[in-house]
């Protein structure tokens, strides 16, 4: 399963540098430059590169971003789990490659609980929306491939948004949806209200999922920006399973709900 | 020699960089404290000027630069108008560099854009610029390579007119404004693309909410908040760039350093004003002191006394300041969207520091800036007065407007209304063809104008109700006549467009990166070019190689300008005679706006055919009121002196 995701992503990384290449590219036939009247000046072939060379760089250029946009401690009754959620994407305007982790490590059993990765290729698709496909790979608690489409983005009223759907190498369908606001109580203060939903098309007992919503994550963060970049925050979270997931976690002696109190740092390059 | 003397000085000193500032500076940027009692009137015809890195010191901290001849800014460049100069540009820099002469009517060749004029200054290399130029003024140079313009790589340029100055002055003084950050603009840049607000800390609050409740009703206050969330815009979109990274410069010297100037009582200054900075749209005032605007982007201009001014990137202006008290003025250069300025003084006497002023409080957009017509969306918390300022940008002959006065058009001028009409489906009664492009929403393309309208009779973001005189571009009417009265053959419409949560600024939709055609001008011809802005933000439009005249109600007397701001949701025009042949770089002068894709090249192609154009199937009476003193002049075009561009000097100021 390693090998799969690895190959997908080479293929991944090869499309997306592609696409990006295809701006950079200029033809040197005459009839096709954009403009050549220096070419009789200067050596027509300094001039094709130069040109090629502003062009590039006046809106070509690729770039890359690593965020951890939750690293956290989470406590509830005297346990600790430690959780990331991390992305990272490289690429133009237009098209990205991302890469998103989520997992839990619990403290108390030194064990990592939940780990997955995606990665994807994105691309915009109206003025605040992303398309975004690739495959996800679940490394606890069960190895498991995905196939992944989703939408990321902006929506009105500045909620961040992340909606994706999941199709599992054993052709089960699951989604999940996750929406951020930021409310400035001053430029550097900020508290974040964050929600997220899951689903599952049908019961997957050895995910302990039932069918519909299986379950939510409300969280309430104070972050202080230091630096942009870098931002300290204390806050709570609500967990709560439903339906079948709900029984199934009560059925294997856990809790449907739980609160938490977070600690962490928010920190991007 | 001047120059060679000078030159050798800055490099001389260049190792000591434990030095006062001042030993970093070249002789027309140092205080009167430092020995800068006003320029020399010393002009030279050849300058040797060698692009490296060097140390600077800047607000009392180290940092390096790139720039020119080891000091920021670079060397005074001043010669006589006509005079054939030579400039020998050595790169010691491991990246290319170039130079590009701003406003200056250059051979294309020499015009110094890598890939457009010419293939760039190597590593190592010596390029030698020639040319003479038809002008006099104040003008500025900077490089066209990268980002090295942020790093530091600007100075002034002075051109003596060949024979009288119309302007009178005792004494004069360059003040060259930017921006300097100890970050790297690269990175400056990347932040930018990755989150577009990284610097800016002056967003509305929930406090500011609140307060706002209080004042306006709760219904109001959040009507308001939730028509631009649902815009996804926000009102405090000013600037990209802020005094959070910045240290704003006058002569390279940050408030702390307090550059200083002195005058005698009752004497005229003349202060070149260059806004050579990166990002930063300046407030220019002097508080207690008002200005006589004598010439803008180096052309003289009819004087014009305000109290203040909004200065684009790469706008000059000129003015002449009289002091009448003997005590320290503030000569203040506020960022447009107040989270620093720069504060020099004039004082009688060297050394002395003006009180600097407290940052005013930050402008807040409104839906005029999205260029919305107010009737479009409920706008009942919208302050009504403010929109009614539609004064379509028609100051006739000089008569102040404001309010409803300023729709009382009386007939007047159809040729510049008819443009501002033209969202109204009017514009086929300009007279003339007008190419007119749809531009649709996308991800480039966060918003498009629904309702622009001309803004020339605004004095600009932040400066509606400051309480004293501040320059509307629709005031500005040039010295002399235009040399070219021909109404355009064509008209073109040009877009302004981004996307500000993705960083993304274009022409049309288009970055440069992705362009294929450039805009294609015919040697000989006079078109109009009209800009709409369809972003949240004013942008320093700039075009190489040509001045153009700004459409704003001057008659025969329009601004030439090199640069112009184009305020949000605003639609302005300009008329420029196609008399350079060449390829010409077209850009927004905002750095990072024009590193993102916000750039263009005006091809202006050479004619076969000397008389392209029909006049005589023009619609003259659609023109005629434009230059009712012209209206039978000759439209031959070999009559016209294309390379005077204007500068007779039989105007005369005082």
């Amino acid at each position: 399963m390693q090998r799969t995701l690895l190959s997908a992503f080479a293929a991944l990384a090869f499309a997306a540098g592609a696409s990006a290449q295809t701006h950079d590219h200029h033809s040197t036939s005459p009839e096709e430059k954009p403009w050549s009247q220096a070419d009789a000046y200067f050596d027509p072939a300094e001039m094709d590169a130069a040109r090629a060379h502003v062009q590039a760089h006046s809106g070509g250029s690729p770039f890359a971003m690593v965020r951890f946009d939750r690293l956290e401690a989470q406590s509830s009754d005297g346990e600790t789990t430690g959780v990331w959620d991390a992305d990272a994407w490289y690429g133009g305007d237009i098209n990205k490659i991302w890469l998103k982790t989520e997992g839990e490590y619990s403290f108390e059993e030194n064990d990592l609980e939940e780990a997955e990765v995606q990665l994807l290729w994105s691309r915009a698709i109206s003025r605040y929306f992303d398309l975004q496909t690739g495959v996800r790979y679940d490394f606890e608690p069960k190895g498991q491939a995905h196939a992944v489409l989703g939408v990321q983005g902006l929506a009105p009223y500045w909620f961040e948004v992340d909606g994706a759907a999941f199709l599992s190498e054993s052709g089960d369908l699951t989604a999940s949806f996750e929406a951020e606001y930021e409310l400035l109580l001053t430029n550097r203060l900020i508290l974040q209200p964050r929600l997220e939903v899951n689903f599952s098309a049908q019961d997957i007992p050895e995910r302990e999922l039932g069918s519909g919503l299986t379950d939510l994550q409300a969280g309430l963060r104070l972050r202080y920006e230091i630096r942009r970049e870098f931002a300290p925050y204390i806050g709570v979270e609500y967990q709560s399973a439903f339906g079948g997931t709900a029984d199934r976690i009560e059925a294997s002696g856990g809790d449907a709900d739980d609160t938490r109190f977070v600690i962490g740092v928010r920190t991007w390059y | 020699m001047f120059n060679r003397r000078h030159f050798l000085q800055g490099s001389a000193l260049m190792g000591l960089s434990s030095m006062l500032p001042a030993a970093l500076l070249p002789a027309w940027a140092r205080s009167a404290s430092d020995g800068n009692t006003g320029l020399p009137r010393e002009t030279a015809t050849e300058f040797n000027l060698s692009v490296g890195r060097f140390p600077v010191r800047i607000d009392g901290r180290a940092g390096e630069a790139v720039g020119v001849n080891g000091t920021l800014p670079a060397p005074l460049i001043r010669f006589r108008e006509g005079d054939e100069i030579t400039l020998n540009v050595t790169n010691t820099l491991d990246v290319d560099t170039s130079i590009h002469w701003h406003g200056l009517l250059v051979p294309f060749q020499m015009d110094g854009v890598p890939g457009v004029t010419f293939p760039g200054i190597r590593p190592g290399e010596t390029f030698t610029y020639k040319y003479a130029v038809p002008q006099s003024g104040t003008y500025w140079y900077h490089s066209h390579s990268g980002l090295q313009e942020q790093e530091g790589h600007y100075g002034p340029i002075i051109i003596d007119p060949h024979h009288h100055d119309p302007v009178a002055y005792d004494r004069e003084y360059v003040l060259v404004l930017s921006d300097w950050s100890f970050e790297s603009p690269y990175r400056i840049f990347a932040k930018l693309k990755k989150m577009s607000d990284a610097y800016n800390y002056q967003q509305r609050t929930v406090g500011d909410f609140l307060k706002d409740a209080q004042a306006r009703g709760l219904g109001a206050a959040w009507n308001e908040r939730a028509m631009w969330g649902q815009m996804r815009m926000s009102p405090r979109d000013i600037a990209d760039v802020t005094g959070a990274t910045y240290h704003y410069l006058i002569n390279g010297h940050s408030t702390a350093d307090n550059w200083n100037g002195v005058f005698k009582k009752g004497e005229r200054v003349r202060l070149r004003i260059i806004n050579a900075s990166a990002m930063t749209i300046f407030n220019v005032r002097l508080p207690g002191l008002p200005m006589t605007i004598v010439a803008a982007d180096g052309l003289n201009v009819q004087p014009l006394e305000v109290d203040e001014f909004q200065m684009g990137v790469a706008e000059t202006y000129d003015v002449i300041i009289e002091p009448k008290d003997e005590h320290a003025y503030a000569f203040v250069a506020e960022s447009i969207d107040r989270s620093g300025q720069a504060v020099a003084t004039f004082g009688p006497q060297p050394g002395m520091r003006a009180e600097a002023p407290a940052l005013r409080a930050v402008p807040t957009l409104t839906m005029k800036d999205m260029g919305m017509d107010h009737g479009s969306m409920d706008m009942s918390e919208m302050d009504h007065s403010e929109m009614d300022h539609a004064t379509m940008g028609h100051d006739m002959s000089g008569m102040e407007m404001s309010g409803h006065e300023g729709h009382d058009m009386s007939g007047h001028e159809m040729g510049d209304m008819a443009m501002d009409h033209s969202a109204h489906g009017m514009a086929e009664d300009a007279g003339w063809p007008v190419e007119k492009k749809t531009i649709k929403r996308g991800p480039g393309v966060a918003n498009v104008a629904m309702m622009p309208m001309s803004r020339l009779d605004e004095p600009g973001i932040g400066l509606e109700d400051v309480g004293h005189r501040v320059m509307r571009y629709s005031q500005l009417r040039s010295l002399t006549r235009n040399p070219d009265l021909r109404p355009p053959g064509r008209e073109m419409e040009i877009h302004l467009t981004s996307n500000m949560e993705r960083y993304m600024w274009s022409f049309d939709g288009v970055k440069f990166s992705e362009v294929t055609e450039p805009i294609i001008f015919h040697e000989g011809e006079r078109l109009r070019v009209t800009l709409i802005n369809n972003t949240m933000m004013p942008h320093p439009i700039h075009l190489h190689g040509m001045f153009f005249e700004l459409v704003n109600g001057g008659g025969d007397h329009k601004p030439r300008k090199h640069t112009v701001i184009v305020k949000p949701g605003e639609k302005l025009s300009f008329d420029v005679s196609a008399d350079h042949v060449g390829d010409w770089a077209f850009h927004c002068h905002l750095l990072y706006h024009m590193h993102a894709g916000m750039m263009q090249v005006v091809s202006v192609l050479p004619s076969t055919d000397k008389t392209p154009m029909d006049h005589e199937h023009m619609d003259h009476e659609m023109m005629g009121h434009d230059m009712p003193m012209e209206h039978e002049m000759p439209m031959d075009h070999d009559m016209m002196d294309h390379s005077a561009m204007g500068h007779d000097k039989h105007g005369e100021m005082k």
